[in-house]
């Protein structure tokens, strides 16, 4: 007989049937069931197959250590894979499938693995594909077949149909978990005044109280949750809410489980939330795993954690057979004995430990009519496909069993004790301690967080009450100073001692015994693993897998590494436990992205201009998170090509108008501001006149150029100060580290302006009649607006006046001007001037022509300045002041950084009329494409004045090292080579009449 | 997630500031190489307590002296760089 539904009992609804579908059978369970008590309640046994030899396995578990029933959950889109059925809750309609095996989980073809077992020991892999003769090529034609049949579930491959959001909470005291001592530490908290929050994985408050018989004290175990966890003021409790991972300063990652129990949820809702908790304390309730003890075929179908029966009994009312063995090795098993009998199970209880037979324990269980077996352990289960049986045997000398007589039975429940969960605490790096005793690690100490109840070793539930309401004093008297003490019960608790049981083995006979279900690790495989050398606990892991399935060590970890322990001849804390690191348990990938995805993955900047350029059919492309427009086809069907060159033969002959609202701009301000720039920039800014502009180079503190721009001086003590686009945020940042850091003395302000001004460069030989028609009052002759001068004014936009101010900067090369404005007349700003420009033949440019035009004249822009360009490397050495110090100006003299065979600025020429090369090409001698060559080229461009193709970029020596000889760019990736001249990067205008014009 | 306590801010996230390595006293702008090579470039990498800059960039904007523990990331004291602001500061809380 298999699993079925008991009679009367458990917090499951009889009045509330729920259909659902697994493996394409239609089933029934009640309201309040996991996927595994209904499975269970409906007698299936076989729910998985193990990984490498897809032997049948069943529920063994009744939380998120399960490493049986990993099952696939829901269809589609949202199909979920390596669910733990023990936590899936069981709503109308839920469809899941067995994984791992093929055409099912009942019938698997693929099981004959386990015949050959004995050749997928630890390291086959490694040792039969790897290593010479053998060959990875050997490999590689074997992986596709073997990842086929060893495998969990497949992911869906379509997006995530779910949304999810992030929640900021806080509160005084975060207690995670709501079993006894749980809930016991939130009241006392909540009691105290504190802001508490409690968080619990499972849909029911309770833990192991959940449907138990025995209760707190006199009040019955569903009177005394429902007393502490009822909702009140300064009391939140978050059912379905996993904590996954302790972080710094005792911030709690929490994932919040919104519709996933839910038959047909609100599209509105999220899929789940993650809830980051900035407690000030953190008590952590998170309970205790069960140990299972390795004993032949113990991974059985039928064979389960001794708790986890007492839970489907407590809980869901289900019992998993007629009759049971237990087989135990301290006082645990003896409730779930007493539950079992109590619910009209055959109950026969095994206990390793052999004078416990006349203790009050077992008088007490033989009075509930249970056959207790003293000094017996289990040997090996029978049956193929789920227990029907097993033998059992007595300890003999040199720790072997003996093995004695087969006991028929439906399951087999174990307990080997009980490992509290601290995984958080491990979080952070504190090694847990182990406690001899109670044969169980116990969590270090960690400041701001208490741990309690069976989490810390405190096994009854009444001491765990105790102990729950202690360390919440505790915190209560760390938060309030209110000292209300109480005396923490001790560790512990049971009546008899616990004797450490890890494997039963039999002399002379080869037992199958598992370790970790999941990955099919047995007992033999952690011995071969220390035979070979693997003495650290770590390195066992990697090599067995023992750990790295999706239980994460929770079921079998334990067990593990006191069987290497054994192995090695040494202590359980010689060989110590791997650490555990977040998540707890898995979190859904899209959770952590939050809203964060598709077009909300990152902000969109856009300038006040865009819309007008927008209308004008301009094309845009992305600078950073700013939008800019790339080129404006002056009809649908130009291409960019062709529209770049027509754009910057425009600023050449005539005039063009360009949006550069996305410089960065800072005001410097303050009787100090001109020694500030002084000490910043490499030139001079100190007898810069007012209302002139002047460019500026800056280094970093090892002497390489930073960033450039051109600074305005608007006062005495006010300046305008320009940077490149991309360099927006690093420079004012930099600005405001100097004047906090290193130069708290100097009465400067900084306050970053780009947001608040927009700008249009307006450049070309009609750029000044252009301006002229724009102008509301003033002038901008040669006279009144000399290059680099500033001044102030009124221009017609917006059908009346804009204040805007101009300065006679260029870029391009040619006559040129800026005009800038506030922000909000931007968008009249750009309309009215594009009106002018048109009116002189001219036309709008984007970035594409903006650089053809910087690449002909030879500025450099972040392309050239990557943080490893010296200021001699531009070609601006003859910018730095020789009479004042500046920020990079003593490392930049390292005599590394002075040598003249650096690579330089320069202007490279195809040899061939025709022939062209790329941004981050290779420039190489012609005799030695090899290696890094002799330089890289940053921009190529037509020419839109000279003509033909060109490109900038740098070379070893720069243009005068190049005299006469040809170079070769080579395009490695495109498989190119191209012939080329290298020239001097200031051939167009190089005395720069057009732009004093 | 490390928090922050700003003097100005109260406690913060980590991922509002940025970091700035250790808390390095810069030579004068004309010092020698010897020294200016010293500050760029060497740097202690101490197990325990650090004395490092904190930039409270998606905040306040303010520059911090923060010392954290960098086996415990257990954050210590924490200050504003700029001293005569802190000192200000200080007195105000007096």
């Amino acid at each position: 007989m298999t699993g079925f539904r008991l009679r009367s009992g458990g917090v499951v609804d009889r009045t509330r049937p729920v259909s659902f579908r697994w493996d394409g059978t239609a089933f029934t369970g009640l309201a309040g069931d996991t996927l595994a008590s209904a499975l269970l309640a409906n007698g299936e046994r076989i729910v998985g197959r193990s990984f490498k030899y897809h032997r049948p396995r069943g529920v063994v578990s009744a939380g998120v250590e399960e490493a049986g029933a990993v099952v696939g959950v829901g269809r589609g889109a949202r199909h979920e894979p390596n669910a733990k059925a023990t936590l899936v809750e069981l709503h109308e309609g839920l469809t899941a499938s067995g994984q791992n095996g093929w055409p099912s989980v009942r019938a698997d073809i693929a099981q004959f693995n386990d015949l050959f077992g004995r050749f997928f020991a630890a390291g086959f892999y490694y040792k039969t594909f790897i290593g010479l003769g053998r060959g990875t090529a050997q490999w590689m034609f074997f992986e596709r077949f073997i990842r086929r049949a060893a495998g969990l579930g497949t992911a869906s491959r379509e997006a995530d149909p779910d949304a999810y959001e992030y929640v900021h909470d806080f509160c005084d005291v975060l207690v995670v978990g709501a079993g006894p001592a749980g809930l016991a530490a939130a009241e006392a908290c909540a009691s105290a005044g504190l802001d508490t929050m409690l968080v619990e994985q499972d849909f029911a408050l309770g833990g192991a109280l959940t449907g138990a018989a025995e209760g707190v004290g006199m009040t019955p175990a569903a009177d005394w949750i429902a007393e502490r966890g009822g909702p009140r003021d300064n009391l939140r409790v978050l059912t379905r809410t996993t904590a996954f991972g302790l972080y710094d300063s005792n911030v709690v990652g929490c994932y919040e489980r919104v519709t996933d129990h839910l038959a047909d949820p609100d599209p509105a809702l999220p899929g789940g939330r993650i809830r980051i908790v900035r407690p000030r304390r953190v008590i952590l309730a998170t309970g205790a795993f069960e140990r299972p003890v390795a004993f032949g075929n113990n991974d059985r179908p039928g064979v389960m954690l001794a708790g986890a029966m007492k839970t489907y009994a407590d809980r869901f009312a289900v019992a998993p057979g007629d009759r049971v063995v237990l087989a135990t090795n301290n006082d645990s098993g003896y409730a779930t004995a007493r539950t079992l009998a109590r619910a009209g199970v055959e109950t026969t209880l095994l206990d390793s430990r052999e004078l416990i037979g006349t203790t009050e324990i077992a008088e007490e269980a033989r009075a509930a009519g249970i056959e207790v077996m003293a000094g017996y352990v289990p040997v090996e289960a029978r049956g193929a496909r789920g227990v029907t049986g097993l033998q059992v045997g007595r300890i003999a000398g040199h720790g072997h069993a003996r093995p004695e007589t087969t006991l028929p039975c439906d399951a087999v429940g174990v307990s080997g004790g009980w490992s509290p969960a601290f995984n958080l605490v491990s979080h952070r790096g504190v090694r847990p301690v182990w406690d001899p005793d109670l044969a169980c690690f116990l969590s270090g100490p960690l400041d701001g967080v208490g741990v309690t109840g069976s989490a810390a070793g405190v096994w009854g539930t009444a001491d765990a009450v105790a102990h729950g309401e202690a360390v919440a004093a505790a915190a209560v008297e760390a938060l309030t100073g209110r000292r209300r003490r109480r005396k923490e019960p001790a560790t512990g608790g049971w009546r008899n001692p616990i004797a450490p049981l890890w494997e039963v083995t039999v002399k002379g006979k080869k037992l199958k015994s598992f370790v970790d279900l999941q990955n099919d690790v047995a007992t033999s495989d952690v011995r071969l693993a220390a035979r070979e050398g693997f003495r650290s606990v770590e390195h066992m892991k990697r090599y067995t897998t023992l750990g790295m399935a999706t239980d994460q060590g929770k079921f079998g970890g334990v067990v593990g590494l006191a069987l290497l322990a054994g192995a090695l001849d040494q202590t359980i804390p010689e060989t110590g436990i791997t650490t555990f690191r977040p998540p707890y348990t898995p979190v859904p990938i899209g959770a952590f992205a939050g809203r964060a995805r598709g077009q909300h993955w990152q902000a969109v900047r856009r300038t006040p201009m865009h819309d007008a350029q927008a209308e004008g059919g301009a094309v845009f492309t992305d600078a950073g998170l700013w939008k800019r427009a790339w080129h404006h086809p002056e009809t649908p069907a130009e291409s960019l090509a062709d529209g770049y060159l027509r754009e910057a033969r425009a600023v050449r002959e005539a005039v063009g108008m360009v949006d550069v609202t996305t410089l960065g701009k800072i005001m410097v301000q303050g009787p100090d501001a001109a020694e500030f720039l002084n000490r910043v920039y490499v030139n001079g800014f100190a007898k810069l006149p007012v209302m002139k502009a002047r460019y500026g180079v800056m280094l970093r503190d090892d002497g390489i150029v930073m960033d450039d721009g051109v600074t305005w001086r608007l006062g005495e003590h006010e300046f305008l100060t320009s940077t490149t686009t991309a360099n927006a945020g690093a420079v004012m940042a930099w600005f405001e580290e100097l004047l906090q850091t290193r130069w708290p003395e100097l009465r400067v302000h900084v306050a970053s302006v780009t947001d608040q001004w927009a700008g249009i460069a307006l450049a070309g030989p009609k750029a000044r009649e252009t301006l002229e028609g724009l102008l509301a009052e003033g002038d901008v002759s040669d006279d009144a607006l000399p290059f680099m001068g500033i001044v102030e004014t009124q221009v017609k936009a917006g059908g009346g006046t804009v204040p805007a101010m101009i300065a006679r900067i260029s870029f391009s090369g040619e006559l040129a001007y800026e005009v800038w404005t506030r922000s909000d007349w931007g968008d009249a700003l750009w309309r009215a001037l594009a009106h002018e420009v048109r009116m002189q033949g001219g036309a709008p440019y984007g970035m594409e022509a903006l650089g053809a035009l910087r690449i002909e004249k030879g500025h450099v822009t972040a392309a050239e300045l990557d943080g490893r360009v010296t200021l001699e490397d531009a070609g601006l050495g003859r910018m730095a002041s020789t009479r004042k110090a500046f920020i990079g100006n003593v490392l930049r003299q390292r005599p590394h950084l002075q040598r003249g065979d650096r690579p330089q600025l320069a202007h490279f020429r195809p040899a061939e009329e025709g022939e062209r090369f790329s941004i981050g090409a290779i420039v190489c001698a012609p005799d030695g494409v090899r290696g890094h060559g002799e330089g890289w080229i940053t921009g190529v461009t037509a020419a839109p004045a000279l003509g033909g193709w060109l490109g900038i970029g740098f070379v070893r020596g720069g243009p005068k090292a190049w005299e006469g000889r040809e170079v070769v760019i080579a395009d490695p990736i495109r498989g190119r080579e191209t012939r080329a001249r290298v020239e001097s990067p200031h051939q167009y205008d190089p005395d720069g009449s057009r732009m004093r014009a | 997630m490390l928090r922050i306590p700003c003097p100005f801010c109260g406690p913060r996230d980590h991922s509002e500031f940025t970091y700035g390595g250790a808390d390095v006293a810069y030579p004068p702008l004309d010092a020698d190489r010897e020294a200016w090579f010293e500050a760029v470039f060497l740097r202690d990498n101490p197990r325990g307590p650090h004395r490092e800059v904190w930039h409270h960039s998606s905040g306040c904007r303010a520059f911090l002296i923060v010392e954290r523990d960098t086996v415990t990331h257990a954050i210590g004291s924490v200050r504003l760089a700029h001293g005569p602001a802190a000192d200000a500061l200080a007195g105000e809380r007096e």
